[in-house]
């Protein structure tokens, strides 16, 4: 832990263009404004799909599309791999990243199918840490609403989510436990992980 | 903060069995700080999750989606109205004891509504004017009163829960006005409803449970991350933010 925080403390000692990039409310770095444009684009199509009355399997492909759009899948599938991911080749890697994704887009997209019919807004963007939070309510049929929150940064060098959390559930929390659970199975084997995964979600 | 003149209040008047129980909090540990979970009684928590499923997968059918439902969708939809329903009055209590007039007064407008034009709470015309339920319990009035978590715990039947959750449970038969005002036979009754509703919440948010319980590769940690996050937020207890830039792993 102690050099995670040396190493934030480094971003701010480094020279101002690069450091200022990681710093929000900073010109040139994501603004407020943008992590919100971006989950209102995101709130969108999902709202597209969840009200076009598509077949099952079209909406899980719209919902793999957007998650590949819009989220850091790369940072995603690394943060819940965790320390496994140290003594993954750069093949292995890419393969469990590409394994991840298609997982990740089944079983989130099941769970937005129940979603049909309703919508999201976007309620309210605030800086947060180091990124930005983007609050959002989603409004379901016969079901009182519920927040569901988006964090948002620019770590890859675009505007991209990676965490959601729905009434403080937090998904990266949740994937990190599921990964490992599922490592462990394999007694650390990676690629047998991968494998899993093509079948999982 | 105005938490702890409401607690000498309350002490002052004597509410007798509930302080008692309040009082055993004392013993409850706050889990160390950086972790995301206090479960020192976890093996044991562990059997009992299982024998939970055994039950699950013989009542529900265990996630297997050619499985009838157990009840036609709309009287599980009104058994769910009706029982929820019948938590109105011990959630306005619960406001009251939490010093929240707000939620209270809206529990209580809601219970009004639906017991009178919703046919005594089966169906919920509530909700579709826009008065939500702000559904709370002794557990909770036990966090504004100050008292710790507790460690995690799971209990046959009703599953995830933590020790001062339980023993809002155990609280909530004493200021629940509805368990109060009702004698036998209508109590048993009352008890056969909330039953219901549990088994209608289950089959009606069926898909979900299903997906955590039996497609997790280990659905006991799901399930313990998954209460105990929701459940901190519905208490509004602020977590700790994951920060991507203090992330070690996802480079």
């Amino acid at each position: 832990m102690a050099s995670n925080i040396s190493r934030r403390h480094l971003l701010a000692t480094l020279p101002a263009g690069l450091a200022l990039a990681h710093l929000p409310g900073v010109a040139g770095a994501l603004t407020v404004g943008e992590a919100r444009a971006l989950v209102d684009r995101v709130v969108d199509e999902v709202n597209g799909v969840i009200n076009s009355g598509k077949s099952e399997s079209a909406m899980l492909r719209s919902f793999e599309a957007i998650f590949v759009r819009y989220a850091d899948v790369r940072y995603i599938a690394q943060s819940a791999l965790g320390p496994a991911g140290r003594r993954a080749s750069k093949a292995q890697m890419a393969a469990y990243i590409k394994a991840f994704q298609g997982y990740m887009a089944r079983k989130y997209g099941r769970r937005f199918r129940e979603f049909i019919g309703g919508r999201i807004e976007v309620s309210d963007a605030r800086p947060l840490k180091s990124f930005y939070e983007v609050r959002s309510v989603a409004h379901l049929r016969g079901q009182a609403p519920f927040r569901v929150d988006w964090h948002v940064f620019d770590k890859s060098g675009r505007d991209l989510f990676f965490n959601i959390i729905i009434e403080g559930v937090n998904m990266l929390a949740a994937e990190r436990t599921e990964i490992g659970a599922m490592l462990d199975r394999r007694k650390g084997d990676i690629g047998a992980l991968t494998a899993d995964l093509t079948r999982a979600g | 903060m105005s938490d702890t003149s409401i607690d000498s209040a309350i002490r002052g008047r004597s509410l007798g069995p509930v302080l008692a129980l309040t009082w055993l909090l004392a013993g409850c540990a706050a889990p160390p700080p950086g972790v995301e979970f206090n479960d020192p009684h976890e093996a044991q928590n562990r059997a009992v999750h299982e024998e939970n499923l055994a039950m699950d997968r013989a009542l529900f059918g265990g996630g297997k989606p050619d499985r009838k439902p157990f009840l036609p969708e709309p009287v599980a939809t009104s058994l769910s109205n009706f029982a929820s329903n019948l938590d109105m009055p011990g959630s306005a209590v619960n406001s009251v004891l939490q010093v929240r007039p707000g939620p209270a007064l809206q529990n209580t407008l809601r219970f009004a509504i639906n017991t009178t034009i919703g046919v005594g709470g089966l169906l919920d015309p509530a909700t579709a004017m826009g008065i939500h339920a702000e559904s709370t319990d002794f557990g909770e009035t036990l966090h504004v009163w100050g008292a710790p978590e507790g460690a995690y715990l799971v209990v046959p039947f009703a599953g995830p829960t933590t020790e001062r959750d339980a023993i809002g449970w155990v609280a909530d038969l004493f200021v629940d006005p509805v368990s109060i005002l009702v004698g036998a036979p209508e109590a048993y009754y009352i008890v056969a409803a909330r039953l219901g509703g549990r088994a209608a919440d289950r089959q009606l948010y069926g898909e979900t449970i299903d997906s955590i319980l039996y497609e997790s590769a280990d659905s006991y940690a799901q399930m313990r991350l998954i209460y105990l996050q929701n459940r901190r937020f519905e208490l509004g207890i602020e977590t700790d933010v994951f920060d991507p830039y203090e992330d070690p792993y996802g480079q």
